[in-house]
């Protein structure tokens, strides 16, 4: 396997059940238990209530690209042999956006609304990372 | 709570450049200093009167500008007895002036300083950066090798155009009309006049964006001297009043912003218009943020110039340029004139300069009433003051 040139995540407590449940092909995100909204990133409160109530979920995976670019500069050591990439903003079923990228598109296909669904790439032995291809 | 005419600027100041960069090789400590100086004395106020500091900056890091109205009170001598290193980005300063006011109004201070400096164009490497850390919430953010700041804005766009509709011809017109400015602005960078047609074929950064879309990488450092409506009277300068101000933020993650759409300047505008009496045909020129040209169109339409989606029709056929009916970024704006990295404080100066009659080629004629509004981050924050002359 090639050595892994991008920036890993450093992981923490807020974090680590995520990524650990990445590398087992899960996509899990919080629930809060008092206003039930679904919370993505992880936290130790929620957001909208301030309850500290929260559980983890599985997400279906499936959602939309709310947004996305094209890079043609690369931000930052270890994206330039990438260029030009994707990079994008999903919005889950469950109402959560996370960033992330578009893998097996034909770039000029992409438009905001189409409907994804999760992959995961197991870029270290450690790091698994969720992303994202159209749905067919 | 009001801070309506508790207090003015009475001094501005900005480094020159060269080509983009601070002549001599000075520190941005000396640049800082410069500016400070010539801002107090176009007041006809010293050092010694100046009891509140205002600064924020992005040098020193890690290290002494960890600190930087402790590190830059140290330097010029001051002994301040209300302080503020608040930093949410570019509009810091914007956010400066309404502590400032207040802070003056409850009687804490009764001379404030606000400064910026950056030297990040003498600085800049050719290596690439290693991106941001990839910690805390940024974790989910960084993997993905997004250019930072441009490939949020770039996302805003698209989804812009998206909802709406807006092309990369009508954001391009942004640019074209505030060139024009620039041209008029013998210390602006570029000044050449450029077409919608050079702004679509220059190179992609991040797409939807053009090369042209995006703010100039300079130096450039910038003093702001407000005082309490007392100490006005002292001073040498046309007092330009703070008439409103508000200020709010939603995130620093591009993914975390509740609309890609709508920046908080939907909040703090209508803030500062509330608090200042005055409605949006009062405003006899603006000075919008210009990072990217997305964020001066997302925040016409946030500050409520126009409807959501009308930006692009708004800024049609020139009406922001020089003879248009909507005189804005008269200076050139971040995308022509100088962008230090926080461009806010520019903003405040250029106002200033033009409500004073002070701007020779590019004055525009009879203003009284101008609207600055600053954005920071990734669209993150915002904060608008409304400003006036007697
Ligand atoms: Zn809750």
């Amino acid at each position: 396997m090639q050595q892994y040139e991008k920036p890993l995540p450093l992981i923490d407590s807020d974090t680590r059940y995520f990524w650990e449940q990445c590398k087992q092909k899960r996509l899990v995100i919080q629930k809060c238990m008092k206003c039930k909204k679904h919370i993505f990133y992880p936290r130790s409160i929620c957001p909208h209530c301030m309850s500290d109530d929260m559980e983890w979920v599985e997400s279906s995976g499936r959602g939309k690209i709310y947004s996305y670019t094209v890079a043609h500069r690369a931000g930052g050591l270890g994206f330039q042999e990438d260029v030009p990439y994707v990079v994008a903003l999903i919005e889950l079923d469950e109402g959560v956006r996370m960033m992330s990228t578009i893998v097996d598109c034909d770039r000029s296909e992409l438009k905001c609304d189409l409907p994804v669904e999760v992959v995961f790439d197991p870029v270290t032995p450690d790091i698994t990372l969720p992303k994202f291809r159209l749905s067919r | 709570m009001s801070i309506k005419r508790s207090a003015a600027i009475v001094g501005v100041a900005e480094h020159e450049l060269e080509k983009g960069k601070v002549p001599g090789g000075k520190t941005v400590l000396q640049m800082q200093a410069t500016v400070a100086k010539r801002a107090l004395e176009e007041a006809g106020l010293t050092k010694d009167d100046v009891d509140g500091l205002f600064v924020a900056g992005s040098w020193g890091l890690p290290g002494v500008g960890s600190m930087p109205s402790v590190t830059m009170a140290e330097y010029l001598g001051i002994r301040p007895r209300y302080t503020d290193s608040t930093n949410i980005g570019g509009s810091s300063f914007e956010a400066h002036v309404g502590h400032a006011a207040a802070a003056i109004q409850a009687g804490f201070c009764e001379v404030a300083l606000i400064l910026y400096g950056s030297t990040q164009r003498s600085n800049r490497s050719r290596n690439l950066s290693k991106g941001r850390p990839s910690e805390y919430t940024a974790q989910f953010e960084s993997i993905w090798g997004m250019p930072a700041p441009v490939g949020a804005y770039a996302m805003a766009a698209q989804r812009h155009m998206h909802e709406y509709g807006t092309t990369s011809g009508q954001l391009a017109e942004i640019a074209v009309s505030t060139r024009k400015w620039a041209k008029l602005n013998p210390k602006a960078m570029y000044r050449e006049e450029i077409t919608v047609d050079d702004v679509l074929e220059s190179p992609w950064i991040c797409e939807p964006l053009h090369l042209l879309d995006c703010c100039l990488v300079t130096d450039g450092a910038g003093a702001v001297v407000i005082a309490s409506a007392e100490r006005v009277r002292d001073c040498r300068t046309k007092p330009v009043w703070i008439l409103g101000h508000g200020e709010a933020h939603t995130h620093t993650l591009i993914s975390s912003m509740p609309d890609l759409t709508v920046t908080t300047a939907k909040e703090s505008g209508q803030r500062a218009f509330e608090m200042a009496g005055v409605t949006h045909d009062d405003i006899d020129l603006v000075q919008i943020y210009d990072s990217f040209t997305i964020t001066v169109l997302i925040t016409l339409e946030s500050l409520g110039f126009c409807k959501p989606g009308e930006g692009g029709d708004f800024v049609a056929n020139g009406r922001t340029a020089p003879g248009g009916d909507f005189p804005m970024n008269t200076n050139g704006g971040g995308l022509s004139y100088a962008h230090p990295g926080m461009y806010g404080i520019f903003l405040l100066i250029e106002a200033v300069q033009q409500l004073r009659g002070e701007c020779g080629e590019r004055q525009v004629p009879d203003a009284k009433l101008a609207l600055v509004n600053g954005t920071g981050g990734v669209l993150s924050s915002t904060a608008t003051c409304i400003l006036g002359r007697d």
